[in-house]
């Protein structure tokens, strides 16, 4: 038993960030989301030179992977920088495709491999038929029209089809549907994302049928999700840490009170605890392991945010300032491929949990 | 990176859980802080130590099987999922005997540790005083040098076990000339049932005597019962206070086994979905700190040192703990109300966890200025 990185790992994360610290990643971030991807897609290329997405797809199909410890990593550097793109996206498309026929995985893997394909791939939809029983309750259903409806209630939030990440720039776009992934045919104008970085794009379905849904594939897109999201609190609780320590009031540091210390030990007691979690997922990557690493990443993740935002005070609650790049991101990502509550649903539910 | 044991490490574990398999109480013994519930734990103690179970990790010359910090979280996973019952000796098992086998003398190990393997001797602490807690380093409580050995005197209080114990370990001031508090401070080993000592127990919050107060009249201490150099005492108190020991204070398996038993509470009363949230948390805080655990012991292993990451751990377990047992009587309903039951008695338990070994307010402070690098303030 050696549960901890190996000095290779070590240096592959290294690595990584001194290559994301050298491209000023916020301003590169900053553009992606004014729809100007082309330092973004610069980005990509040299992260896919460090092989980056190559980890998640296999050798045969000019891969490294599949790695997803190594891809953990690179993911959690990643999300430290703020890197924006259909990232998360990118690996479940390598994962979903390397799952299709053999054609299909030669015609479109290596691309994605190389950094010269961008994917997309709308996360599965809500399991189920759309919820009918407010029509029965006698409630007015939305066909109704909102004239009917009664003083003082609001039309019920159906769940619309899932948007896909940055459909606008990425060049293979999919749809995960009930029968099937399919290569969307086209794509809807994008929507603004809490955070500012990301641009969420609806996709027409009923395209090409490419591959079957794979729960592989969503154990890599959670994983690598809850990886990211680990970075992005790790950034918001180094920023934050760098902040308190320069800002003084009352004459000493904001960070030497202890109401400020203790917020701190506390965004950085969550985020080494799903840590282990992460490795931990990414070494087995079943359902359950990688769903305690979704939750508790991205709790911690979020909680780091919610500590950054209040200890710096109103300039943290401008967008202009770069920490905003984080605190949405982090919003973001909780929500993205498994909310919190279907991450722990499964964790109780799950079968194969070993603990 | 895995986190495979080796077949020899499975072997280890299939041979403890056959051992408690065969050995571990049908029922569950009285609790251990009455005096019914402390012999029977003492005996229990004497049980695992006839088969070298008591200490694992320990050498085998004092009653252990050398069998390493991953074998002792393993025993540790198997020992708390068959429902064994708590460790009456572990004040001294957790945080004497590290002290004793990297300061104390081969005598000292030699006597000390042997009859605390088998439960015959059980230690308490004796940290606090009424005006020393977190700031343990004002600590009044006095050695003074006498003909072969030391006088003891002064009061300590909320002493663990102390009600039913047989000896304590603790830090006295020796030098009250010394310029800082933490210095002058000598470690030492006494006797409950010395003369002139008065141990007088004090009712925790159900009633029961689990810890006490020690009054101290110029109790006679030999030499040979002083760890390290005397004024050394807070240096030696404190050298293991962050490392392996913070890591073996509350082992991984205990939790999961009481997730694991949360669980199945939530099912058998209906697997209420307003309580899945917290029970799923409960399973995930649990698996975390085993995690967690394993990296730590891992990174121990290859001689890197743990120190303040201690008490990430620390505030971790004891929350996790508290939460989790809180969920349980929540479920139980109008019965969790119940003083008698296991969930009960472990929840009592659980309230005290953030305060002792060092309160989570003290952690927090650790993390933040040793981890963070924050600077220093007023307490």
């Amino acid at each position: 038993m050696r549960f901890r990185l190996d000095v290779e790992q070590r240096a592959f994360a290294a690595s990584l960030d001194a290559l994301l610290t050298a491209a000023d990643t916020p301003r590169v971030a900053r553009a992606w989301g004014r729809g100007e991807p082309a330092a973004g897609q610069a980005l990509w290329s040299r992260l896919a030179e460090a092989g980056v997405f190559a980890l998640a797809v296999p050798e045969a199909y000019k891969g490294l992977g599949p790695r997803p410890v190594e891809l953990a990593v690179a993911f959690v550097e990643l999300g430290r920088h703020a890197v924006p793109g259909p990232l998360v996206e990118t690996v479940t498309a390598a994962v979903l495709l390397a799952g299709s026929g053999p054609g299909t995985a030669e015609r479109l893997l290596p691309a994605l491999a190389s950094g010269e394909t961008l994917a997309t791939v709308t996360p599965p939809g809500p399991a189920g038929p759309p919820p009918a029983r407010e029509a029965e309750a006698g409630v007015p259903g939305p066909a109704e029209g909102p004239r009917r409806r009664p003083v003082g209630t609001h039309a019920p939030h159906l769940p619309e089809a899932p948007l896909a990440l940055d459909g606008d720039t990425a060049t293979l776009r999919l749809t995960w549907e009930r029968d099937g992934v399919r290569r969307s045919p086209g794509h809807g104008p994008a929507r603004p994302s809490l955070d500012p970085a990301r641009r969420l794009t609806p996709l027409t379905p009923g395209g090409e049928l490419l591959a079957a849904p794979s729960p592989t594939a969503l154990a890599w897109a959670r994983l690598a999700t809850a990886a990211q999201a680990l970075g992005v609190g790790l950034a918001l609780l180094d920023r934050t840490v760098a902040h308190v320590g320069r800002r003084h009031q009352f004459g000493v540091p904001v960070g030497s009170f202890q109401a400020v210390k203790h917020r701190l030990a506390d965004a950085k007691i969550a985020l080494e605890f799903a840590r282990p979690l992460l490795f931990g997922a990414a070494l087995t990557l079943r359902p359950a392991d990688v769903a305690a690493a979704k939750a508790a990443a991205c709790e911690a993740a979020y909680a780091t945010a919610r500590t950054a935002l209040q200890l710096h005070g109103a300039i943290g609650y401008t967008a202009e300032y770069d920490l905003s790049l984080w605190l949405g991101k982090a919003r973001a990502l909780r929500t993205a491929w498994g909310s919190p509550q279907e991450c722990r649903a499964l964790v109780v539910s799950a079968r194969d949990r070993r603990w | 990176m895995d986190l495979e044991f080796s077949p020899a490490d499975e072997e280890f574990r299939a041979e403890a859980r056959r051992w408690l398999h065969a050995h571990v109480p049908r029922e569950p013994l009285p609790s251990l802080e009455t005096e019914e519930g402390f012999a029977a734990h003492r005996a229990w103690e004497a049980e695992l130590a006839a088969d070298r179970w008591s200490v694992v990790n320990w050498p085998e010359r004092y009653g252990g099987r050398d069998a390493g910090l991953l074998r002792w979280l393993l025993f540790e996973e198997e020992y708390w999922a068959a429902g064994a019952p708590g460790r009456v000796g572990q004040n001294g098992v957790q945080l004497l005997a590290p002290t004793l086998l990297e300061h104390g003398t081969e005598e000292q190990r030699a006597r000390v540790l042997p009859p605390m393997a088998t439960g015959e001797v059980v230690w308490a602490q004796a940290w606090s005083e009424p005006e020393a807690g977190s700031d343990l380093a004002a600590l009044r409580a006095k050695a003074v040098h006498t003909d072969g050995g030391w006088l003891l005197s002064g009061q300590k209080t909320w002493s663990s076990r102390a009600a039913f114990a047989d000896r304590a370990f603790g830090l006295f001031r020796s030098d009250p000339d010394a310029a800082r508090p933490h210095q002058g401070l000598t470690y030492l080993m006494f006797g409950l049932r010395a003369p002139g000592v008065t141990v007088r127990p004090i009712a925790r919050l159900d009633g029961k005597p689990a810890f006490a107060e020690l009054f101290l009249d110029e109790v006679f201490v030999p030499d040979e019962d002083v760890i390290g150099a005397p004024g050394q005492g807070w240096r030696i108190a404190m050298s293991t206070a962050g490392d392996e020991r913070g890591l073996m204070l509350r082992s991984p398996g205990r939790f999961l086994a009481a997730a694991r038993g949360l669980e199945e509470l939530w099912r058998e009363r209906g697997g209420e979905p307003s309580a899945r949230d917290r029970v799923a948390d409960a399973l995930i805080g649990a698996r975390a700190y085993q995690l967690f655990t394993y990296a730590a012991a891992c990174r121990h292993l290859d001689g890197e040192a743990v120190g303040p990451e201690s008490s990430l751990n620390k505030v971790h377990w004891s929350e996790l703990d508290l939460a989790l047992h809180e969920t349980a009587l929540d479920l139980l309903g109008p019965e969790g109300e119940q003083a008698d039951t296991d969930w009960a008695q472990r929840y009592v338990f659980a309230l005290a966890g953030p305060v002792y070994a060092g309160a989570n307010e003290i952690q927090r402070d650790i993390i933040a200025e040793r981890l963070l690098g924050l600077p220093k303030g007023r307490r």
